[in-house]
């Protein structure tokens, strides 16, 4: 069982329990136009009644630029920009935690900026630039910022790792954090549950002055 | 030689952690893989009466759904011992009939062809039930508390030497108080993730688990499926702290699920459904009773624990065990009661036993100091125990005092007025507190292979894990010095039940365990490697003695004369061989129950122990005596707080560690984990509580943002020393274990400081501040 992604456009070997092949699936849902997609609440709504079965999932294609390469995905509109990148793309370095905005793991950055990409969907994100830890080395030569980290032994079983890098390079772009109380204040969203935050905040503080 | 081991490398990992390259669990995509998501129960006690999946079925992209209706039939496993594998809940075997036992039980899971479709269709199965009033709060059902006969694995839980009420009574000094823990989540970052694939009658498992071996021997009696056809792995896991210790529902589910479809299945646990089906801390009821003299001296110490557990297994808090060793005192009475409740089974949660009881004794230690008018550290002192007293045996190795020393001198200690509520630095008042840490040395039994390639390289294998904790980095050093080469070149494998079995990574054991067993193997290799020179008569150390023969620079050469010898290259290449491989196991604490009880005919453990019997490493290991000897770390923890006067709110300001752990195998990393302990601490003392709703046993706080886990903002300024002396009984490594003893006594140390502060003693965790109302 290698690491092999089960492919970003929709694959014609796999099926649904209803014999519906997934591109077939998709064709129809095409075919079935605009008033369809323009009326999901109203479709939602339906699916609570008793007895009713439940509407088809919307689906979007859209273009995903994840560190510098385009990715064309046509997928579930309900994907959250996370599961976009770990399911679909087969990029896992970007971790689910609590898929809730509570913890961080999964903090990526989106035209430099960095966001939860738990909380936000993947077709969303049309023509925006999205970093992930995968994106920040050159080659072998590693972001300072990852650097910096291992030298401090900013982490141990590594899970918060990706996001905990991803927000400490937002936090430098963003020029806020002025002491060491503000690091800590401005890292509180990504949580390390290993409790490497002394050393989380070196590695941050080294970045920052050079 | 000894010249890597102790030097703070990097994680040899940490290039693959840092740049998203490290594989977890959850992140493999076998072809045609669907996925699964668990349906939990919404009541407490009671009977499913019917399960309607039919609106979840109409989902685009729905594959099945499993429940106890459809669900293959599993085996009981055999025996209880963790280290083979635990389950956690030995009467409640997932999905094997309708009964509901705790809130959020796993009662289906349904698959669909994407997450999302998955997720959906689990929210569309609808369940009736039939509600029994379940056993809600363990204040309310005291009366029905019991004494377990035993603790995990067998282990003595209630003990009594001399006659502590007699002491008691006739004490110049009395104390009595009674201290509550609530219910703790582990949190580890990476949820409970399985993914399971047959293939005919292989199974591939890979598993977010402390133990891989574990897994597979439960997998195979559960499922009744050959050990030898199954493979769990776990490369990398984001954290553990207990939780993945014991294996829950999830592993065993997605096994039964791929089963069922004939697809691999992936299920992740989302962090709500951790707060029901993986495990938690016991909540706890402990009274602490003193008698002793005017001078301090302990005449009488009573440590009585209730805590609770589910109706489908035992799992016993041992909250008291430490108070048994950790003092001299004559009379000592530990109990240990449980009550049965509606919830899911507790299971170890880092520093299970002493993190709890730590809290209560050294809290206690610290009211009877001050009722004596006694400097904390000078009551520590006084009691000073230099023997194990519980068992009757000497420590392996006890500096505490040193650490009392140097922890005292860290905070500054002597500059702190006793005098309660006296200190204050601008608006806050100030407080500083100290406690004893301790916890168990643990060993178990570990075998290890090692590998040397023709080329000057090494490969290490053992089936332990490393949850964060630094295994592949130390035992990478270990390896490189026995056989002399750099880190770069030894590469040590973990986390594949195919490799030699290894020590589960719980009870702080992976380093004492794993580590003799990859370097007798390491030796194993040298050893071969020098016979074969001293018969070669093209080799420069043809007809040398072996005594005289040494390894270094990735060379084998005469002690006294390090030019004449050759690289292992050169030898490997002269003999025609690509590798040379040995086993050992190492086996010390278990000896007589393996021996009584080998492994299995032509396996890898087998081969393991037949290696062994002329290895020199294992041999001089198991000829040490270490009946008489009783193994545990120990440290001394201080901290300072600030108190807002107006708000109560707890600032911890500073925390000092000084821990006696035998022999530091990487600062670096050590030092990292004394502050994740310590922090876990902060946690516990401050923020973390698991509220259960009184009327229907549901679990109130099931996410991050309602059960508090310690965030940066919450760090004070840490530092760790240690003592570094070697333990010389425990292991020719002479490290003991290093992952529990940072959470014990810190909690303690700072609810001691918050009363130094504040003059409010809370006996009830966590300190939050309407408590210091």
């Amino acid at each position: 069982m290698d690491k092999n992604p089960h492919p970003p456009i929709e694959d014609d070997s796999s099926s649904s329990s209803s014999g519906t092949s997934r591109r077939g699936f998709l064709t129809q849902v095409a075919v079935a136009g605009a008033g369809l997609t323009l009326t999901p609440l109203l479709t939602g709504a339906k699916e609570i009644l008793p007895g009713a079965p439940p509407g088809p999932a919307q689906t979007s294609t859209v273009t995903l630029t994840v560190n510098g390469q385009k990715h064309t995905l046509n997928m579930d509109e309900r994907t959250s920009l996370l599961d976009a990148l770990r399911e679909n793309l087969a990029m896992p370095g970007t971790k689910k935690g609590c898929d809730h905005g509570q913890c961080g793991a999964c903090t990526v950055l989106v035209n430099g900026r960095r966001i939860n990409s738990c909380l936000t969907f993947a077709v969303m994100h049309q023509g925006d630039e999205i970093t992930t830890i995968e994106g920040l080395a050159k080659g072998d030569e590693l972001h300072p910022m990852q650097a910096a980290f291992l030298k401090h032994d900013a982490f141990q079983c590594g899970y918060c790792t990706p996001g905990q890098i991803c927000s400490a390079v937002g936090l430098i772009n963003e020029g806020h954090a002025r002491t060491d109380a503000d690091i800590h204040e401005l890292m509180s969203g990504n949580i390390c549950r290993c409790g490497a935050y002394q050393n989380i905040v070196a590695a941050i503080k080294e970045v920052k002055n050079v | 030689m000894n010249e890597i081991v102790g030097k703070p490398i990097d994680r040899v990992d940490g290039r693959l952690k840092v740049t998203g390259k490290a594989t977890y669990s959850a992140e493999y995509f076998p072809k045609n893989m669907v996925y699964g998501v668990l349906v939990l129960s919404t009541i407490a006690k009671g009977r499913i009466k019917n399960i309607d999946s039919r609106q979840a079925e109409r989902v685009p992209g729905f594959v099945g759904i499993m429940s106890y209706k459809n669900s293959m039939s599993l085996h009981f496993p055999q025996g209880a011992d963790p280290g083979a594998g635990k389950f956690a809940e030995k009467d409640l075997l997932p999905m094997q009939n309708n009964r509901i036992y705790y809130d959020g039980q796993a009662v289906a899971v349904v698959m669909a062809e994407t997450f999302e479709q998955a997720e959906h269709a689990a929210s569309l199965v609808k369940i009736d039930y039939e509600i029994e009033k379940p056993t809600v709060g363990l204040e309310g059902n005291l009366s029905s508390k019991y004494k377990p006969a035993a603790g995990m694995g067998g282990a003595q839980i209630q003990a009594m030497r001399g006659d502590a009420d007699a002491a008691l009574h006739s004490s110049e000094v009395k104390f009595e108080q009674t201290y509550t823990t609530p219910v703790y989540h582990h949190n580890a970052m990476e949820p409970h993730a399985t993914i399971a694939e047959w293939t005919g009658d292989n199974l591939m498992v890979y598993d977010a688990t402390q133990s891989v071996t574990g897994v597979r021997s439960l997998l195979s009696a559960m499922l009744g499926a050959p050990s030898d056809k199954i493979n769990v792995v776990a490369l990398f896991i984001g954290g553990g702290f207990g939780s993945k210790g014991f294996t829950w529902p999830n592993t065993i589910l997605t096994a039964m699920a791929a089963k069922q479809i004939n697809r691999p299945v992936k299920l992740v646990l989302s962090r709500q459904q951790m707060f029901t089906t993986a495990g938690r801390r016991s909540q706890t009821i402990q009274k602490i009773s003193f008698g002793a003299t005017s001078a301090g001296k302990l005449t009488s110490t009573k440590h009585e624990t209730i805590s609770e557990s589910s109706f489908v297994d035992e799992y016993v808090e041992t909250a008291g065990l430490a108070t048994n060793m950790l003092y001299s005192c004559p009379n000592v009475e530990v109990s240990h009661s449980l009550v049965r409740l509606n919830r899911v089974t507790p299971c170890p949660t880092r520093a299970p036993g002493e993190a709890p009881g730590t809290f209560a004794l050294e809290v206690a230690m610290d009211e009877l100091a001050y009722q004596l008018k006694m400097d904390p550290v000078q009551l520590r002192l006084v009691n000073y125990a230099d023997t194990d007293e519980g068992k009757s045996k000497q420590f392996s190795s006890k500096n505490l005092k040193e650490c009392y020393r140097r922890g005292a001198e860290a905070i500054g200690w002597a500059q702190r007025n006793p005098q309660v509520g006296s200190m204050r630095e601008g608006d806050y008042l100030v407080g500083y507190g100290m406690a004893t840490a301790t916890y168990p040395a643990n060993r178990s039994p570990s075998s290890a292979k090692a590998i040397l390639y023709a080329d000057g390289h090494a490969e290490i294998m053992c089936a332990t894990q490393d949850i964060g904790t630094g295994t592949y980095t130390i035992m990478t050093q270990a390896a490189a010095d026995i056989f002399g080469l750099p880190v770069e070149k030894v590469q040590v494998k973990l986390g594949n039940s195919a490799y030699p079995k290894g020590a589960n990574s719980g009870g702080s054991q992976v380093t004492a365990s794993v580590g003799p067993a990859i370097r007798a193997a390491a030796v194993g290799v040298l050893e071969k490697l020098k016979k074969m020179a001293i018969s070669d008569n093209a080799s420069p150390l043809h007809g040398h003695k072996e005594e005289n023969i040494f390894a270094s620079d990735g060379r084998i050469h005469l002690k006294d004369n390090a030019d004449k010898g050759e690289t292992y290259t050169q030898l490997l290449n002269r003999q025609g061989l690509q590798k040379v491989e040995a086993l050992a196991k190492t086996n010390v604490s278990n000896r007589q129950q393996t021996e009584s009880n080998p492994a299995a005919k032509g396996t890898a453990e087998a081969s393991a122990e037949e290696e062994s019997k002329t290895n020199p490493a294992v041999q001089e290991d198991e000829h040490v005596d270490r009946k008489p000897y009783s193994f545990h770390s120990f440290g001394a923890q201080f901290v300072r707080v600030l108190v807002d006067p107006l708000l109560n709110r707890v600032k911890v300001d500073r925390a000092v560690s000084v821990m006696d752990i035998g022999k530091v195998m990487n600062l670096k990393l050590a030092t990292n984990q004394i502050m994740g302990g310590m922090i876990f601490g902060i946690g516990m003392a401050l923020l973390e509580e698991t509220a259960y709703d009184p009327n229907n046993g549901r679990v109130v706080t099931r996410d991050l943002a309602q059960y508090l886990v310690p965030v940066n903002a919450d760090m004070p300024q840490l530092e760790v020393q240690f003592i570094d002396i070697p333990d010389p009984i425990i292991s020719p490594i002479g490290a003991r274990g290093i992952g529990e003893i940072g959470i014990t006594g810190i909690t303690a140390a700072i609810n001691n400081a918050i009363y130094h502060a504040t003059g409010k003693r809370v006996r009830d965790l966590p300190v939050t501040l309407d408590k210091l109302i």
